[in-house]
């Protein structure tokens, strides 16, 4: 009876942190990814552990699931609610709980957002390592939940290794604390485990993060190339000397007229690509890995390297970067954003193939990703009122991870497998394989009550957009 | 046949069996069973990439061989162990090298495992490529696992850049003096009376770092660490040091003379931990007798 669930969730909440209907219904109904909505049941905003708890018990008392959701901004639709589940979520736990300088850890509620953790740090001489490029909107509950990425990531590692401790209400409603603020905890390591669960393995409620000193010194360069083989033969060529930057970036020549058009950050607009490398540390080395990279660069065959005089030059370059999708979306309005790694030695092959793959389609493609890592983030640009178009950017798209995994990658680097790439899961691993990383699941699990349908390929399937789980119409396999 | 498909089927579908890689832990959380049968994973490099940063292997390789080998082209992992360990025994004990704050941890060296389950089958976690979210992590729940969940057979771990130079200094200042005054050292040890702090990196980065704690009264010593570790690895609990005793100051371990008792696990992590054996060995077949949760830290 949804009734008495809806009048259990409100009693438990307050009436004001339980929506049903209206509004909520179609702003919960997806995420940033392609996928058409599904269909949320009562859309729940907890202020504490306890209501997180409420929230689940409830769901188990009627037998329904539950989706964790933090921003939506999730690329893969892991948030997208299918089954009709109680939604969780987490926006309203905000709050940076203490903040421990000395032994150089924060607890946070998984509803704080990225940069405001970012921001509350300043001047402390500390901060959260994973930036993902919105960093503006997503929370560190989602960042967990996808165990995501950001330019910065390059030298520092993705979430996971800044994660030191989670809170969780488990899929029965317990409680359980994974890990431990201060250092290894003994035993299985369930906080790994739990660390790009995608919210099907319960919901985070508290986040103790590790804070990382902030680098003496920083430089910022601008390496620019007249193609886009070049510019990755010099990402190859800088990590085999020796050299791991804290970042580097790749825009194709797309990306930067775009990016040149609506923000003008002084970006070569006759380059075929750029990359942005950063290195950060004590000074000495610092220059030192300046001089280097600019030698390697040159080497290679970059057209001119540019090394920021200033904090301003310096926040310039990064201002492009980090504001390309929003430019991007000023040329039409539909983005899907794919995320594959690859060798970074395959990525001239790799691009090339992506090109071509869109111009089969008759698709705008462009191009701005981690090429340090070999993460690849094709970016397909299209207006979604064309006739036809979906399928075509469907097809595309699964052209572009194929290529991917034929040259030895893997599915994806930091969005997740959510919904998106469940049907391509057999492609990389077995049954056997499967099976396993089901019995991870299960573990935290066992009912599969917390966000169905993600993740896993399976029997069943999210009825509301069960297309999706097939490939559209007329499509290449 | 090859060595991986050889060691699937030592494990086999039944009975119980133990793998054994160079003995520097073999006791660490508990005592194996007599009945089970010994076993021990393919030894050997596979491939070695220095500008992917990756390595595979099997998973008995000695450690020292590993560092050999990627010492030619500049590199290394971020596992450690006494002569003899190996790649496997070091993953599945899943302790943090000294230098994490440099290297970082072993929980993050593993990117594709390719182990045998408590059925015989052999399982692909993870992949080759070095930032990788497909599908569930179980590369990091195998690590620190003492192989009750599953043997690695072969290993794919990521590589990172040997520092230019490693210096260790030592003196009776507490760390609590040059915390602020240097940026990420390698390891700072404390005994209650001495420090020993490692710098690495390039040569004038750690010239300049060294000279700071000069003056605070630190001495260069050599290369290698000027203090002995105490064998028993354990959680540091606040309070003054006891004698004997060494803390790896930023870690929250303390290296004891004594073994000490692992922190209970509490009743919420203990049902997940049963769920957990239950899932993925419920005959308890591998590994039997040993339990991660007894491991001190
Ligand atoms: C323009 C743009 C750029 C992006 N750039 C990057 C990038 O550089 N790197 C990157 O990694 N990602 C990137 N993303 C993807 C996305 O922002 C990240 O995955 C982000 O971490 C999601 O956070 P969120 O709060 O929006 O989560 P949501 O979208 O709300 O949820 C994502 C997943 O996390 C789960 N979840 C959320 N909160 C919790 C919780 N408290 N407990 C358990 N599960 C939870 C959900 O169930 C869902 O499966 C980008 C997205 C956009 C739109
Ligand atoms: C003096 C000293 C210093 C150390 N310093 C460090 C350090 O700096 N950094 C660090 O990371 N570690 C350190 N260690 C720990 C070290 O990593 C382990 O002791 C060692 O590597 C274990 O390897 P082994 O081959 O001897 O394993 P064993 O002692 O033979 O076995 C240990 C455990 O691992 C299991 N195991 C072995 N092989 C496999 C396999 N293939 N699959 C699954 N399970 C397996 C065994 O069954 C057993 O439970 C140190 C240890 C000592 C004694």
């Amino acid at each position: 009876m949804p009734d008495q669930l809806l009048a259990e969730l409100r009693e438990a909440l307050g009436p004001k942190s339980v929506s049903f209907g209206g509004a909520a219904q179609l702003l919960y109904s997806r995420d940033s990814s392609v996928f058409p909505g599904g269909q949320p049941g009562p859309v729940c905003f907890p202020e504490t552990t306890e209501q997180v708890v409420a929230c689940v018990q409830a769901a188990v008392n009627h037998n329904r699931s539950f989706v964790p959701r933090g921003a939506g901004t999730g690329l893969a639709g892991g948030a997208i609610p299918c089954d009709d589940p109680v939604m969780i979520v987490t926006t309203r736990m905000n709050k940076i709980l203490e903040v421990d300088k000395q032994k150089q850890f924060a607890w946070v509620e998984p509803g704080v957002i990225n940069l405001d953790l970012s921001r509350y740090l300043l001047g402390t001489g500390l901060h959260f390592a994973p930036d993902p490029s919105s960093q503006q909107s997503c929370t560190i509950g989602g960042n967990v939940a996808n165990n995501s990425g950001g330019p910065h990531c390059l030298a520092y590692g993705v979430t996971s290794a800044h994660i030191l401790a989670v809170e969780v209400v488990l899929p029965d409603a317990s409680v359980a604390v994974f890990g431990d603020p201060e250092g290894p905890a003994g035993g299985y390591d369930l906080r790994g485990a739990f660390v790009g669960g995608e919210g099907t393995l319960g919901v985070a409620t508290r986040v103790a993060v590790r804070l990382t000193p902030d680098p003496p010194a920083v430089r910022t360069m601008l390496l620019d190339y007249q193609d886009v083989g070049t510019a990755a033969d010099t990402v190859s060529a800088i990590i085999g000397a020796g050299i791991v930057p804290a970042a580097i970036e790749m825009m194709d020549q797309k990306v930067i007229e775009v990016v040149e058009k609506f923000i003008k950050v002084g970006y070569p607009q006759d380059a075929a690509a750029v990359l942005i490398v950063e290195v950060d540390g004590l000074i000495d080395g610092v220059e030192h890995e300046v001089e280097r990279i600019t030698e390697i660069a040159l080497a290679c065959g970059t057209r001119t390297v540019r090394v920021a005089a200033d904090e301003e030059e310096r926040a310039r370059i990064w201002k492009g970067r980090k504001n390309a999708f929003g430019a991007i979306a000023q040329v039409k309005p539909g983005y899907y954003l794919h995320d594959t790694v690859i060798p970074r030695t395959k990525l001239t092959e790799v691009i090339n193939k992506v090109y071509e793959t869109a111009e089969r389609y008759d698709l705008l493609v462009m191009n701005v990703f981690h090429a340090g890592d070999g993460n690849l983030h094709p970016l397909l640009i299209f207006d979604p009122q064309e006739e036809g178009i979906m399928d075509r950017v469907l097809a595309a798209g699964e052209e572009i991870v194929q290529t991917s995994l034929d040259a030895g990658g893997v599915l994806s680097g930091e969005h997740g497998i959510g919904l998106e790439k469940r049907r391509f899961m057999d492609r990389l691993f077995s049954e056997n394989d499967l099976d396993a990383q089901a019995k991870l699941r299960h573990t935290f699990d066992p009912d599969e009550r917390a966000n169905p349908h993600k993740v896993l390929p399976g029997g069943s399937s999210c009825a509301e957009i069960n297309h999706m789980d097939k490939p559209p119409e007329g499509t290449w396999v | 046949m090859n060595a991986l498909e050889e060691f699937r089927q030592s494990v086999g579908p039944h009975g119980p069996v133990a793998v054994v890689g160079g003995r520097t832990r073999w006791h660490l959380g508990g005592s194996i069973d007599p009945q089970a049968r010994l076993i021990t994973a393919p030894q050997g490099i596979e491939a070695l990439d220095p500008s992917e940063m990756t390595v595979s292997l099997g998973a008995g390789t000695p450690l020292d061989m590993l560092d050999e080998a990627l010492a030619e082209h500049g590199q290394e992992v971020a596992l450690a162990g006494p002569p003899g360990a190996t790649v496997g025994g070091a993953l599945a004990v899943g302790h943090d090298s000294l230098r994490r704050r440099r290297i970082g941890s072993a929980r993050d060296v593993l990117l594709q495992a390719n182990y045998v389950d408590a059925q015989g089958e052999l399982i692909k976690a993870g992949g080759p490529t070095v930032k990788n979210v497909t599908g569930y992590d179980l590369c990091r729940l195998l690590v620190g696992s003492l192989g009750t969940l599953g043997f690695f057979g072969s290993v794919i771990l990521r590589t990172r850049p040997r520092p230019e130079i490693t210096m260790w200094l030592s003196g009776p200042t507490k760390p609590e003096c040059f915390l602020t005054e240097i940026y990420r050292p390698a390891t700072i040890l404390w005994d209650g009376k001495q420090t020993a702090v490692c710098l690495e990196g390039y040569q004038e980065d750690v010239e300049k770092q060294a000279q700071k704690l000069h003056a605070l009264g630190l001495e260069t010593s050599s290369d290698l660490c000027p203090m002995v570790l105490p064998p028993h690895r354990q959680r540091l609990n606040g309070g003054p040091l006891k004698n004997g005793t060494v803390a790896d100051v930023g870690s929250s371990v303390l290296y004891g003379p004594q073994p000490a008792e692992a922190p209970e696990t509490t009743p919420g992590v203990q049902r997940v931990v049963d769920r957990l054996r239950h899932q993925f060995d419920p005959e308890g077949r591998l590994n039997p007798g040993r339990n991660p949760q007894r491991m001190s830290t």
